[in-house]
């Protein structure tokens, strides 16, 4: 696997934040990995596990444990919609259902363990998550790394313009 | 979508989030310098660490990031001059349903927490620090990672911290999506590089074994930069606030069914949940009435506004009095809410109004709590994946008879019965709904005879 000099560095440098146990970078090094390339690869397990000096199975019981981690790509831009309660309550089942219809998202079920929900042409994924600590202002869903609340249903069209 | 600018209410003390949507106020360390920023830590150098100790057991500050355990005595649990190294770790896992206050602390004055951190460290003479961040805050690591930085260029962190002679480092780690990383004893297994399978406990209680099998402190955000304000103020003088056993001040967050929901600073004690309701947050919408109150995050066990709460309280003469109370004037405080049946948890609160269908928010608590076992113990992670399904069906109209009955005993089987806190968090919504609002749940139950009713 082709590692830039770039994120190697990065890699690096995340090590010493960990004195005591090389381990405890696992989490870090994923981080970077699925930042860098959008997902987790076998191959990227088997460096990882090198780097650390872990057996790949230390590392890939990590990527199947840990919901962020991904094994299949993504949409060039990823939807998270929260659906715990209070989100719930304000509208959140609702706001996935309507950036699914304007995201061209064919939604089959809702809830977990459902496979991810990409639009035909690869631009979105939308998955629920779990309460994302800004209950009061429900519904809230994030684009990428960028949060947004109260998100009204009106408003999504003009949100996916942002991202395209 | 909605501005972000929120004042205060005229009737909260803001002491934590003093800065919180404060005119003019930035997160980079000039603002909080110009504010007489690091003074406390400067403070505490001027202190011997068992003093600060000293100062937070008289503080009487509890955990605010659920189980209200009396931070000086968990800090009193290290020994000084013990043979191993002793490592701080503070939760910013912020994930309990309900709860949003450690976020904006993050996000907005990331100084606070680094200074009533490193003070934290100084006390329980921890060199090596981890802030432990959900994965979902990827903006609030960046402002930690910065604000990091700048305390290390003025010399707050690193050798010889402003010439003490005590030498601390500090480190970002974030999670990936994990709530049982939430759980002082899963967080440190996540932070070893591992699945977060909570250890048991005993032995593992993290202040002996805890992360690398050394003496470990967990607190969470908030308790951290209350430490900051006890150096500040003296424990005593901080203890005044709010009551006996019940100090300081709590942010509160609520959420659901009122007008103007949104996070408050009060005294602990100091506001009953009907003023918090009607009076500072507006009241419920136009025409509906209270129906219940989830007090303190989703795990908490919810309360009924048809109920009458006889709670115990000690007086100031020492003696016990016992008051009926209705829901709307319980006061918010650990002990009155957990005299009330509940606990105040991390300070969500939950209101939901006589529009709401008790089954369908139990079924949606349910659902959190199945996708977020961890899956070690079986009653939790069977038991919490049945509760989900029994209210599913009972809310697609596909309950049997034995429903209610059959989703009390799987819950009565779960808490107890299980390695870490998680079970009693996800048996304890389940028990409590049923118990307060059976009617609703038989109603769902009645629609088949026996379980071919099953999905
Ligand atoms: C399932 C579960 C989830 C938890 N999640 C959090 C959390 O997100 N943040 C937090 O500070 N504490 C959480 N806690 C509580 C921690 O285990 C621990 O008690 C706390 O961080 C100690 O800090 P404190 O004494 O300052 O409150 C959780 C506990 C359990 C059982
Ligand atoms: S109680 Fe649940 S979350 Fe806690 S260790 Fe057991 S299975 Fe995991
Ligand atoms: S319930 Fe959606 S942010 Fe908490």
């Amino acid at each position: 696997m082709e590692i830039p000099a770039e994120l190697e560095s990065q890699i690096d440098e995340v090590i010493t934040h960990y004195p005591v146990s090389k381990r405890s970078a696992s989490l870090p090094l994923l981080h970077l990995f699925q930042e860098y390339f959008g997902r987790i690869e076998d191959e990227a397990i088997e460096w990882v596990a090198r780097k650390l000096e872990l057996e790949p199975i230390n590392v890939l019981e990590l990527v199947t444990f840990y919901p962020m981690f991904r094994r299949e790509p993504l949409g060039k831009h990823h939807i998270r919609v929260c659906r715990t309660l209070s989100c719930a309550m304000a509208g959140g089942y609702q706001l996935l259902d309507t950036f699914c219809k304007h995201a061209n998202i064919v939604r089959e079920q809702s809830g977990h363990g459902d496979h991810l929900l990409k639009s035909t042409d690869g631009k979105y994924s939308i998955e629920f998550v779990e309460c994302l600590a800004s209950c009061g202002f429900g519904p809230v869903c994030m684009i990428d790394d960028d949060f947004f609340e109260a998100v009204a249903q009106e408003e999504v069209p003009q949100l996916l313009e942002k991202y395209q | 979508m909605a501005s972000t600018v929120r004042t205060p209410h005229p009737r909260e003390k803001r002491i934590i989030f003093r800065n919180i949507d404060r005119p003019g106020w930035t997160n980079d360390i000039d603002c909080y310098f110009r504010d007489g920023g690091y003074a406390e830590l400067k403070k505490a150098f001027t202190m011997k660490p068992e003093q600060i100790v000293n100062e937070v057991k008289a503080s009487g500050l509890r955990g605010r990031g659920g189980a209200g355990f009396p931070c000086g005595v968990k800090w009193g649990f290290i020994k000084p001059g013990g043979p191993k190294p002793v490592y701080l770790i503070c939760n910013a896992d912020e994930s309990e349903p309900g709860t949003f206050k450690d976020r904006y602390i993050i996000h907005q004055d990331p100084h606070q927490l680094l200074e009533g951190t490193v003070i934290s460290c100084y006390a329980v003479n921890a060199r090596l620090a981890y802030i432990y961040i959900r994965g979902e805050f990827p903006l609030g690591a960046k402002i930690l990672e910065r604000a990091l930085a700048e305390a290390r260029q003025h010399g707050f962190l690193g050798k010889n911290i402003l010439g003490s002679g005590f030498d601390c480092e500090i480190y970002v780690h974030r999670g990936a999506g994990a709530y049982i990383c939430g759980e002082e004893t899963g967080l440190i297994e996540s932070m070893e590089g591992k699945r977060p399978y909570p250890r048991i406990k005993p032995p593992y209680f993290p202040a002996v074994l805890g992360l690398y099998m050394c003496p470990t402190i967990v607190n969470n955000v908030e308790t951290l930069c209350n430490v900051k304000h006890i150096v500040r103020m003296g424990g005593a003088e901080y203890a005044k606030m709010g009551k006996p056993n019940n100090t300081g001040t709590r942010l509160l967050c609520v959420s659901g069914d009122v007008q103007k929901p949104g996070y408050y600073e009060f005294e602990v004690g100091g506001i009953t949940l009907g003023e918090l309701i009607y009076d500072i947050c507006g009241g419920l919408r136009p025409g509906r009435k209270l129906r219940a109150v989830i007090p303190g995050g989703s795990s908490a066990k919810v309360l009924s506004v048809a109920d009458r709460y006889k709670i115990k309280s000690r007086q100031p003469d020492g003696s016990m009095l016992e008051k009926e109370m209705g829901l709307e004037e319980v006061p918010i405080d650990f002990d009155t809410l957990a005299a009330a049946g509940s606990m105040a948890g991390s300070g969500g609160i939950i209101v939901m109004d006589d529009s709401r269908d008790m089954v369908w928010a139990l079924n949606n608590i349910n659902e959190f709590y199945a996708h977020e076992s961890c899956g070690q113990c079986t009653p939790c992670r069977e038991g919490s994946l049945w509760m989900k399904k029994i209210t599913e069906r009972m809310v697609h109209g596909g309950g049997t008879k034995q429903d209610t009955d059959t989703l009390k005993s799987v819950a009565d089987n779960i808490a107890g019965r299980t390695i870490c806190a998680f079970g009693e968090a996800c048996a304890w919504p389940t028990q409590s709904f049923v118990a307060k609002f059976r009617d609703d749940f038989v109603a769902k139950s009645a629609g088949k005879e026996n379980g071919n009713g099953l999905r």
